[in-house]
């Protein structure tokens, strides 16, 4: 039975909430169990900003994730403070735009996309973290990449709703990325 | 034998509890008569203060809630957004007003909330014996000003009418005195008004009556309505500070 | 019904909806705004008040109005405000007036921080305001608990005539969860006679009143009000049990620490020692029977707290200090992890605490 705990982390302002709710709804849609679990401070943008997804087959215990499966860094500061707490075989998934280094612990998946680079050349510019969550998907498959669209048309609030391709089109760009 | 005095049907039997010339029972009276005069006594619901006038509930024969001290408007408020056909008002003194429940008297105002409210100056805390009100004046002496209101430590006495005035927002502000037959006449025209704004769907309406307290100003009743007339009234105006109808109808 | 995927401070405020509640009073605070966001929205198209207050206090005072009407109410806010409502909660009890206050608790004292917290536990279910009084307390431990104990707080509040408070935390009211929403009822079913709606000229004039000042009638008022509380505590005590059919050591927890406290559980049970888990979801009236049931075999209790310890001190008096209760607690807007709970309990079952 699969209980996948997921942490995703980086800048305020760069989507790390909303990529957590795209993989909130896409876990419900598919009669999973999942909770999400936003950090929350007095700041609206450039702060620190987490937030924790946990999808699972059984009933979620704690909505807290201290040691994710999958560990999602915008940027460093998120990167130094997370890298320890993966569970060992765990994956890493780095912005490698704005990360320089590499992961140093040997004994989780690394991967390293340049998300923030190429969702400026897509003309996306504000989603790199949909770009990670594409590849987060193909890799881990922790959710299906089938029927995203919906759950995007769910995350997505009803005055956005013409982000939706966008949105979809930088998953999918990332889902297909190869380093 | 015919009746050609009676007591109006918003007050119920209960006996006052005033003291001996106090002038709650003239304003308890001159409320009840616009209750009566405007029939609204079975729609009306009112709001008693912490403070002399809290047992108000028990005099008034219309629905009555006994608030906080100083959050009678706040109630107030509660209970017309629940029932907007309802007439509402809350009787409330000077230290209830305009000491503890400040907040609640001007954000009231400022809303413009349907309401009526009658606003008793005596400049004094009565019913704890006598300490200093917000509107206590300077130099007067209470049991918590023993050698007279000094303004240079304990500041100003706070003028409400003028004070309220200062917003936008309020239909009717008023302030009279019952000191005198011209005045009580007068008193009770201004408070029908306030009742018969709310009925108009016009808005925040605050009668202020300058008011006597014979027991804790340590004065008979006669002399205590003399300083209402050499003392109270200079310092406190009587007239019309905001009629926003009457403005816009000109 | 489908479940839609809300955070816990919005699904209080769309169940509240559905309960009939059509007044709504506060004043912001984090980690509640939400709660006043959707009411801001929802109310005007409902033909509802939503009326952000000048104060918690105007608001507790404008919840006391609406509830003396006879019609549902709230208000909601988190801890330094929740002590600011003390008074009106005070004079709401003394009226015997019911209304919904939601706590959605943060670290303390003072201004504290903005993080989750239990630590308003005592104030909660120990009275909080001045005078004897109980509110119901209830502890949601999820999204889905969010809607449903705030209908149902609703519907005690109506009951029993007192005000009902839900005591939640920052994390249940920022979390995203599954919820399927209560049914909706226009939250009419309890008569209210009482309620100063005007005479019509048909009946004597109601009052709403907490002032007695012949000693005799207020002694008479309070024993009333407290044989009244009686019944709520014989009739409307809810718990959770999990795993404690064969434990040997009792975690006791409500709200996110049970959440923390199960996966402690399921951790302990991995490695052989026999735990689990009483939930209490009335904070009061608290589930002293279940725990005093409990004591007669178990070698042990963990309170698992976001606090200092303050419901330990009602597990020890509901199992009379039968068996050893040890204290796991993080405080200040820390949360326990399930790591620290773990230990807690082998320590429990190892003899030591």
């Amino acid at each position: 039975m699969a209980y996948t705990q997921i942490l995703i982390a980086g800048f305020g302002g760069q989507g790390v909430l909303f990529a957590g709710k795209v993989l909130a709804y896409k876990g419900l849609t598919e009669n999973k169990q999942i909770s999400w679990l936003p950090s929350y401070g007095p700041e609206m943008r450039g702060g620190t900003a987490n937030c924790s997804v946990i999808v699972s087959d059984t009933p979620v215990g704690s909505p807290i994730v201290s040691e994710p499966d999958i560990l999602i860094v915008m940027n460093l500061p998120s990167l130094d403070k997370y890298e320890n707490a993966v569970v060992k075989g765990g994956y890493v998934f780095a912005d490698s735009t704005l990360i320089e280094r590499k992961v140093e612990r040997k004994d989780v998946k690394a991967f390293y996309i340049p998300a923030t680079k190429m969702a400026r050349e897509l003309g996306v510019p504000t989603l790199a973290n949909m770009i990670l969550l594409g590849k987060v998907i193909k890799e881990t498959g922790a959710v299906s990449i089938d029927g995203l669209k919906d759950a995007l048309v769910k995350t997505v609030s009803a005055k956005h709703q013409d982000l939706v391709e966008a949105n979809l089109k930088a998953i999918e760009a990332g889902y297909r990325y190869e380093e | 034998m015919a009746v050609v005095f009676s007591k109006p049907k918003a007050l119920t039997d209960a006996p006052l509890h005033y003291c001996p010339g106090c002038t709650h029972g003239i304003i308890h009276r001159l409320v009840a008569e616009a209750i009566d005069d405007l029939g609204i006594i079975g729609k009306t619901v009112g709001i008693a203060p912490v403070g002399c006038a809290v047992m108000a509930y028990d005099y008034f024969a219309c629905d009555m809630v006994e608030a906080a001290h100083g959050r009678a408007p706040a109630v107030a408020t509660g209970l017309k957004r629940a029932m907007p056909d309802r007439i509402i008002f809350t009787y409330q003194g000077d230290g209830d007003l305009a000491s503890i429940g400040m907040a609640e008297t001007v954000h009231a105002a400022t809303r413009n909330e349907n309401i009526t409210v009658i606003f008793v100056n005596n400049a004094i805390y009565g019913m704890t014996g006598g300490q200093m009100a917000p509107t206590s004046l300077p130099g007067q002496v209470t049991q918590t000003s023993p050698y007279g209101r000094d303004v240079k430590t304990v500041g100003y006495p706070i003028k409400v009418c003028e004070l309220l005035s200062a917003l936008d927002a309020p239909e009717y502000i008023e302030r009279v005195a019952v000191n005198n037959v011209k005045n009580v006449m007068n008193a009770k025209k201004a408070i029908k008004k306030a009742f018969q704004n709310q009925i108009d769907g016009k808005g925040f309406s605050l009668i202020e009556v300058v008011s006597s307290c014979p027991t804790n100003w340590g004065m008979t009743p006669q002399k205590a309505l003399d300083w209402v007339e050499s003392d109270m009234i200079p310092y406190y105006p009587l007239g019309v500070y905001r009629d926003k109808s009457a403005k816009e109808a000109k | 019904m489908a479940k839609v995927l809300m955070k816990g401070n919005e699904a209080v405020a769309e169940a509240a909806i559905r309960s009939g509640c059509r007044h709504y009073f506060g004043y912001p605070i984090t980690p509640q705004t939400e709660i006043a966001a959707y009411m801001a929205k929802r109310m005007p198209k409902i033909g509802g008040t939503f009326l952000q207050a000048e104060s918690e206090i105007s608001a507790i005072n404008m919840v006391y109005g609406v509830s003396s009407a006879g019609r549902r109410v709230m208000t909601s806010s988190s801890s330094p405000g929740v002590s600011l409502k003390q008074e009106g909660i005070s004079y709401l009890a003394g009226s015997d007036l019911p209304a919904l206050v939601v706590n959605v608790q943060r670290g303390g004292p003072g201004l504290g921080g903005i993080q989750p917290s239990q630590s308003d536990y005592f104030q909660a279910t120990k009275g909080g305001g001045h005078g004897d009084y109980h509110l119901i307390v209830l502890a949601p431990a999820s999204v889905q608990e969010m809607a449903d104990l705030t209908a149902k707080a609703f519907d005690l509040s109506d009951k029993y005539r007192m005000p009902a408070m839900l005591l939640a935390d920052g994390t249940i009211g920022q979390m995203m969860e599954p919820v399927e929403l209560p049914p909706e009822t226009d939250g009419n079913a309890v008569e209210k006679p009482w309620a100063v709606t005007g005479t019509e000229n048909k009946r004597e004039h109601n009052i709403i009143n907490s002032l007695y000042l012949v000693p005799e009638q207020l002694e008479v008022k309070n024993l009333e009000r407290y044989e009244r509380y009686k019944t709520v505590e014989q009739n409307e005590v809810m718990f959770e049990e999990y795993m404690t059919e064969d434990c040997d050591v009792c975690v006791v927890a409500f709200g996110i620490a049970a959440r923390v406290s199960k996966n402690a559980i399921t951790a302990a049970r991995a490695k052989g020692i026999k735990a689990g888990l009483i939930r209490p979801i009335t904070l009061w009236p608290f589930p002293k029977d279940i725990i005093a049931k409990t004591a007669e075999r178990v070698k042990g209790f963990v309170s698992v707290e976001l606090s200092m310890g303050q419901m330990i001190d009602d597990i020890r008096l509901a199992e009379s200090c039968k068996k050893p209760v040890a204290l796991c607690s993080r405080v200040g807007g820390m949360i326990p992890s399930p790591d620290e709970v773990l230990k807690a309990v082998e320590d429990m079952e190892g003899g030591k605490f």
